[in-house]
């Protein structure tokens, strides 16, 4: 895995984490509706990015469409990532 | 239903191969506070939870605790996945090895393995709460003995991590209690 591609993984590691964040927040806290803008603006950038990313690199979950061979399991999987840059 | 996401929920960076301490860190892998036993635990009390609240955070922090244990069996991973037969022998984890060989198992760090009887599931959401709140306390002190004995930085760094969510559910599971509290009380007619 090249710099850029994991540079991208990281970026979007960090908004899942602050989604699941918000997300357990908003569970007890239906009602905040700062929280609620939080939730939605990490939202719609996890999403932004994980395109990119997909486009780029192959999918992130085995619901994607792939050309042939299938794409989803190629490696490196998370467990095998050297994340120092 | 879930579905896996190809990535880990924080990057995991081990500086230096160390059989022993893979060993201790299997502690929360398959141990009666590790990450195993919070995420069966949360998940099988959301049958009889009460409110959407109760459900919701039982159905999120579970899952959450997946992607830990996917993160401990990581940092375990990368502890030996370099290790030589050397620097295996004659350490606490030549035991696992045996068995083993170089895979995470869930035990804990004294190779007693993982047990349903570590968890519980009263049907009584008042029970369940606090029961949930008590054992994201235990994991909090675990993970701290863990850093405590850990030198590795990277290791250090994710087991933080670890650390800081333990508080975060026990804060989640603190208001789902009182929401579910309020729930049951105003359901009370004499």
């Amino acid at each position: 895995m090249d710099r850029d591609q994991k540079m991208l993984l990281k970026e979007i590691m960090e908004y899942s984490f602050a989604l699941v964040e918000t997300a357990l927040y908003l569970d007890t806290h239906p009602y905040d509706e700062r929280a609620l803008r939080l939730h939605n603006d990490y939202s719609s950038r996890y999403h932004e990015l994980v395109s990119i990313y997909e486009a780029k690199y192959g999918p992130l979950t085995n619901d994607r469409m792939s050309g042939c061979p299938w794409a989803y399991i190629n490696g490196p999987w998370p467990w095998e990532i050297n994340f120092d840059i | 239903m879930w579905i896996y996401e190809k990535k880990l929920q924080y990057p995991v960076r081990v500086d230096t191969t160390n059989p022993a301490l893979a060993q201790m860190i299997l502690e929360q892998f398959g141990g009666a506070d590790g990450e195993l036993s919070a995420g069966i635990r949360y998940l099988t009390q959301r049958w009889t939870m009460p409110t959407n609240q109760a459900k919701a955070i039982l159905t999120d922090i579970g899952t959450e605790e997946l992607a830990h244990w996917e993160i401990v069996g990581t940092i375990v991973w990368k502890l030996v996945k370099d290790a030589s037969i050397d620097q295996i022998k004659g350490t606490v984890f030549e035991a696992h090895y045996v068995n083993h060989d170089k895979s995470p198992f869930p035990h804990d760090a004294s190779g007693v393995p993982w047990t349903a009887a570590y968890i519980n599931s009263k049907g009584d959401p008042i029970a369940g709460l606090h029961e949930n709140m008590a054992a994201e306390q235990k994991a909090r002190a675990t993970y701290e003995w863990l850093i405590n004995i850990s030198d590795d930085p990277g290791v250090k760094d994710a087991l933080r991590f670890l650390r800081q969510r333990e508080i975060v559910h026990f804060q989640r599971f603190g208001e789902a209690l009182r929401i579910v509290q309020e729930e049951l009380d105003r359901k009370k007619y004499y």
